[in-house]
């Protein structure tokens, strides 16, 4: 297809005033690119690779979202070295957990739709209505849900307004829920919110932070087989997001080795990591 | 076209008089500059509004300047964003260019001159900041859908004319962005019917660049002290210091929105 094209002219619907949403404008203008635009066979069930684990946490001024590396199909290890927390703007992170494809094709199209209102509203969007929007798309994908597609996100972001880091998550049905402190979604969330409840200290620092999310996965690693533990062997580790005043960022890998150093060493002799 | 107009008026006229309304509503506002420095496009304009823009951003490396009817030209930057995040979304981020936008502009415009009742009451500008000053792209563009190829500066709107005469003087290649500004700002100043020239004064301008060393998103508004300061010549600020507004240099507004490839680090792969 060639967006855009109408005879070469700018087609109508693109000079009409409105609507600053990319998203609703996609699903008039080409609604086959949504993700939620196609239908499945009914009954079919399709093998595709899953995004495992999840956590985030909030410390004095921001929030931290970290990510396990690996993508599962069934018994086998899809990617080893896959991306699940990304920069969705500016302020905010989102991190994916579900079926990846899908997850990051909602990704693309959610930091689409946030420079797009950006740009032509000339202000960046709320914090809550990023969290709205990322809601109605998470809504928009709930046919596939019941066919066992099914993408769940958690958001975070700096709330400019209050200095504070905030996260979301949400539900298949697109159910968007403020959560306090830290989550976790994924395969090994379980395991990851029974780490994140007794490391977790309220407005710790962003080095505390940081340690508690890797070790938070490495719990998780611990018990679950789609997420991914530390790779030592190939120096891959999880990817870890910081958003605070000064925007979104990642930690760069030679500053994420020393964590995991440190938390496998203290982990010799004593594998629960008993305190 | 028109039915029922009682008496015959040749394609001659009709145009013309289309192209005289369009002209008289394009010069009834103030001028917008556009003019190559060293490190990018600078795009400035006489505006004393903080909310309504003449001049904003379309891409990553694409802004869009437009004087005439704000209502008019307001749809079209519009239509640009929705037309360049559209293609972006369906290709590649390096897909989207100035080019294929000028067109699509043309186009329109053009269809919109012959075939509406009224024509546009618009002129634009639709840049792209290339990796080099050669690489530059800036396409004018006016109400009848006609396209220029334009190098180192344009200027459009009500002085328009005396303003690209001063430019083919004093516009030189590799201005520095301070010394570029100075020279829009003061043949913006200047008055078209041979008065006392102004001075104008950083509220009553909108300044913004595409700035060429800026990883992805390179527009940047140029506003309050930094403005000030790039336009006093005692001033030594010559060029916009690139984490002036606030983001560091890894900004993720800099960072690229592929979700596979946003992290630096990713493109360099971990050792197999």
């Amino acid at each position: 297809m060639t967006p855009g094209a109408d005879n070469g002219r700018l087609p109508a619907a693109y000079l009409v005033p409105g609507s600053s949403s990319f998203a609703e404008f996609l699903s008039a203008q080409a609604p086959a690119m949504l993700p939620s635009g196609r239908t499945l066979p009914p009954g079919a069930a399709i093998d595709a690779p899953h995004g495992t684990t999840i956590v985030t946490l909030t410390y004095a001024g921001g929030v931290v979202m970290s990510g396990d590396r690996r993508a599962t199909m069934g018994n086998l290890i899809a990617n080893r070295d896959m991306e699940k927390v990304f920069a969705t703007d500016e302020f905010s992170l989102v991190g994916i957990a579900g079926t990846a494809g899908l997850a990051i094709e909602l990704v693309r199209l959610f930091q689409v739709e946030l420079e797009h209102y950006e740009k032509i509203e000339g202000t960046l969007m709320s914090l809550e209505g990023k969290a709205n929007r990322l809601a109605s798309m998470i809504r928009g994908n709930l046919g596939m849900a019941m066919q066992g597609l099914s993408v769940v996100p958690l958001f975070a972001g700096f709330d400019a307004g209050t200095g504070i880091g905030r996260i979301f998550s949400y539900d298949v049905t697109g159910g968007c829920y403020e959560e306090h402190d830290h989550h976790s979604v994924g395969s090994g969330s379980l395991f990851a919110r029974g780490s994140l409840k007794k490391l977790y200290r309220r407005a710790g620092t962003l080095d505390d932070a940081v340690r508690t999310a890797v070790e938070a996965l490495y719990d998780a690693a611990d018990d679950d087989s789609a997420t991914g533990g530390p790779d030592v062997g190939r120096r891959i580790w999880p990817t870890i997001g910081i958003v605070d005043h000064d925007g979104a960022r990642f930690v760069p890998d030679d500053e994420i080795a020393p964590v995991v150093d440190a938390i496998i060493a203290a982990r010799v002799d004593n594998p629960g990591g008993a305190r | 076209m028109t039915a029922g107009m009682p008496f015959y008026v040749s394609p001659e006229q009709l145009m013309k008089d289309r192209a005289d309304f369009a002209r008289k509503g394009i010069a009834r506002g103030r001028s917008v500059v556009v003019l190559a420095f060293d490190n990018g496009i600078a795009f400035v304009a006489e505006n004393p509004s903080r909310a309504l823009h003449k001049v904003s951003e379309i891409y990553d490396r694409i802004a869009f300047a437009a004087v005439g009817k704000y209502n008019e030209f307001e749809n079209l930057r519009v239509a640009g964003v929705r037309y360049a995040d559209l293609r972006g979304y369906s290709y590649d981020r390096s897909d989207v260019t100035a080019r294929g936008l000028a067109n699509a502009y043309a186009q329109t415009l053009g269809a919109v001159f012959t075939q509406e009742s009224k024509p546009y009451e618009v002129e634009i500008v639709v840049a792209e900041v290339g990796s080099t000053p050669e690489s530059d792209q800036v396409y004018r563009l006016t109400y009848d859908g006609s396209v220029a190829d334009e190098h180192g500066f344009v200027a459009m709107g009500g002085g328009a004319e005396q303003i690209e005469n001063g430019l083919k003087e004093q516009w030189r290649e590799g201005m520095n962005l301070s010394e570029a500004l100075v020279l829009a700002v003061g043949l913006l100043g200047t008055d078209p019917a041979g008065g006392p020239a102004r001075q104008l004064t950083p509220t009553q301008l909108e300044v913004a660049v595409l700035d060429r060393n800026r990883p992805r998103r390179t527009f940047r508004r140029i506003t309050g002290q930094l403005l000030e300061r790039l336009l006093s010549t005692d001033d030594p600020t010559r060029d916009a210091p690139p984490a002036d507004d606030g983001l560091d240099e890894h900004s993720t507004r800099d960072a690229t929105t592929n979700p596979q490839t946003q992290r630096p680090t990713a493109q360099d792969g971990p050792p197999e």
